[in-house]
């Protein structure tokens, strides 16, 4: 994974909310067999509503999406995180995001950023003519107006993310530890 | 501390951490392992780019059944993209020697309908599986919660996970359910209480009169929509409902080894005075059937009630979506859910598709015949509660009234095989999601109970079937 200081750069601004998987990528789409590719049924039931945000010529090279509360609540396909990053989003701003999506995209490189809703609207209004930045590093969120909010993120997440750390790589690091564990639940649950 | 009164999520946590990491995070055995053919692919691919093996083969079993057909199963699978899933996923357990069940074979069904069934869900375990309705293993007192693809991959290589520990919310069912009131019409009414993110963050703990009364089933039925409500898991202390429904399935330990275990089980509840989060208190005794009428499960009434209007909600937000769910569902504000035409009925799905539900439904069916104009499917969840059904007769009764009597599947829940519906076509449906385009693009769905769908179907329109027959 490459590592992510900082995302900058134009923001769609959706403002939905509870935007669950199944519009973020349609179940149709999740009959592939790889990760690429995905973005062509990325919201497509929103796109086929004219003048919707993501055809805007306006946000067209967007790579920062701006959302309204419960951001990817429903089912845990990764799809939907895969299908953001082919359209090229960094990060997803929004007051909350489901626990299952918010991980993949972590594991995908793709910030989720939570800010309180006053935040969200404020950057709503920014992002129909102007950039945002995130710091990932100082855990903030900027625009050229000097709004200014920090963020809170999970420490270890973003080690991961700053360092481009492979999680899969490192748990195998630990591969003595879990040997042992496996061991003493061997003896407390002989009925396994 | 060692002392301190736990909850059963705090015991299943502590007895799994292999090893502490920064920030509040740790490293988590998983016991069980759960594969499907959607959410399987990419994991297997990142393996072999890296070069790495599974760590403990046996502890994964997989099974096909997101996309499969509900028909004419003796075929090859006409859909190509479908066929290529299923066919990766023979070749990658073949390739790294997991356990898999067959898709032509009787124990083939929905994972969180087969894993209970043959006694893979057991009390105490923690189990995954990349698919959200995980959830539903909870019912045996166990940690199960839905994970993405990277996390397959992750338990594939280390049978662990990295995992920050959820905030616990006990969910006291206060009294029991009136006669003819499901577990479905419970968990929907708690999801229309909290709301669909009002559990984020949380593993939900179900106990109190209301939950102990219900059976395996409906336990399991509770369970699998608590992702419905955010929370990945929730979990019900394992009894003697429990033990009972275990004893003699075909992976569950025997004799001895089954007393053993289920001493050792019996220590699985949470402590008098250990502390929650979050406490919410439900009244069992006043639910009534419940029906959606929106697009996420928590935009719920019971069958007596209108169509909320917009208009009247004192949040704008709110109000907002409020109106454009009303608009996608074709329905105006104060429209009676009672009466309204329905033009296809869906009776399965990991939340509602066990044989207690096959039951609820043939008996509300009765000599009963489906209404003209409506097309009706019952998809059994495994083959194995399909043949449960034709040694009951069930299935004569669904034929007979002109159901389509389909093989196990994930099928209309969420339409990925052929089972879709039509835009514009309105379901009475059994399944757990009502997000627009879920059962087909453009298609509108009521969840409600197995008998509310078979109801349905009857009359052709939305019925109370406490009035019903």
């Amino acid at each position: 994974m490459k590592p992510i200081r900082e995302v900058e750069g134009r923001a769609i601004p959706l403002g939905l909310k509870n935007v669950d998987t199944d519009v973020i990528i349609p179940a149709q789409y999740l009959k592939t067999i790889t990760r690429k590719g995905l973005g062509r049924g990325a919201f497509e039931t929103i796109r086929a509503q004219p003048g919707n945000v993501f055809d805007d010529p306006e946000y067209k090279g967007a790579n920062i999406l701006i959302a309204g509360d419960n951001f990817g609540c429903g089912s845990s396909r990764e799809h939907a995180a895969w299908a953001l990053g082919d359209l090229g989003i960094d990060a997803v701003i929004a007051p909350s995001f489901s626990d299952i999506f918010s991980g993949n995209a972590f594991k995908n490189g793709i910030l989720t950023v939570v800010l309180p809703q006053e935040a969200v609207d404020r950057l709503l209004e920014v992002a129909k003519t102007h950039p945002i930045g995130i710091d990932l590093e100082n855990q903030t969120v900027t625009t050229p107006f000097q709004d200014r909010f920090r963020f809170e993120i999970d420490p270890f997440r973003k080690h991961c993310l700053l360092n481009g750390l492979d999680e899969v790589g490192m748990t195998l690091a630990q591969d003595a530890a879990i040997s042992t564990f496996e061991g003493r639940m061997a003896a407390d649950r002989p009925w396994l | 501390m060692a002392d301190a009164p736990r909850t059963i999520f705090q015991k299943i946590w502590d007895a799994h951490v292999v090893a502490t990491l920064a920030g509040g995070n740790a490293l988590l055995y998983i016991d069980r392992h759960l594969l499907n053919e959607v959410t399987s692919p990419q994991a297997f691919e990142g393996l072999r780019l890296a070069g790495r093996r599974v760590h403990r083969p046996g502890g994964t079993i997989a099974v096909a059944d997101h996309n499969v057909p509900t028909e004419n199963r003796h075929l090859p699978i006409a859909d190509a993209d479908s066929r290529i899933q299923v066919e990766t996923l023979e070749r990658n357990v073949a390739e790294f020697g997991i356990p898999y069940v067959p898709l032509r074979g009787r124990a083939q069904g929905i994972v969180h309908v087969i894993g209970p069934d043959l006694g893979l869900t057991l009390p105490g375990l923690t189990i995954v599986c990349g698919d959200s309705h995980t959830s539903t293993h909870g019912a045996f007192g166990a940690l199960a919660f839905g994970i993405g693809t990277s996390e397959v991959e992750h338990v594939l290589a280390t049978q662990t996970l990295i995992q920050k520990q959820a905030r616990n919310m006990l969910v006291r069912v206060n009294g029991r359910l009136p006669a003819g009131i499901t577990a479905k019409d419970l968990i929907l009414a708690i999801i229309g209480r909290i709301g669909t993110a009002g559990a984020t963050g949380y593993v939900i703990e179900y106990a109190g009169e209301g939950i102990e009364a219900l059976d395996m089933a409906g336990r399991m039925t509770v369970c699998n929509m608590s992702i419905e409500a955010g929370a990945r898991a929730g979990l019900i202390a394992p009894d003697d409902t429990t033990f009972a429904y275990l004893q003699g399935r075909p992976l569950v330990p025997a004799g001895e080894a089954f007393e053993t275990a289920k001493a050792s089980w019996r220590a699985l509840r949470s402590d008098p005075g250990a502390s929650y989060d979050k406490v919410i208190d439900i009244d069992a005794t006043g639910i009534a059937p419940m029906v959606t009428w929106g697009t996420n499960p928590e935009a719920v009434v019971t069958i007596a009630d209108r169509v909320p209007d917009p208009e009247a909600m004192p949040d704008s937000a709110a109000a907002g979506q409020a109106r454009q769910m009303l608009k996608y569902m074709a329905l105006e504000p104060g429209t009676p859910l009672a009466g309204l035409p329905i033009d296809v009925v869906f009776i399965g799905s990991c939340t509602n598709s066990r044989i207690e539900d096959l039951r609820a439904a043939a008996a509300t069916i009765g000599d009963g015949h489906v209404a003209s104009g409506v097309r009706a499917l019952v998809v059994p969840g495994s083959g194995a509660i399909k043949a449960q059904a034709e040694a009951e007769g069930l299935d004569l009764i669904f034929k007979a009234a002109g159901f389509e009597w389909r093989d196990a599947g994930c099928s209309m829940c969420l339409g990925m095989n052929p089972d879709r519906l039509k835009p514009g076509e309105r379901c009475a449906s059994t399944s757990n999601r009502n997000f627009e385009s879920r059962q087909g693009p453009g298609g509108r769905t009521h969840l409600m109970s197995p008998a509310m769908a078979a109801a349905a179907a009857v009359a052709g329109h939305i019925v109370d079937v406490r009035r019903f027959g």
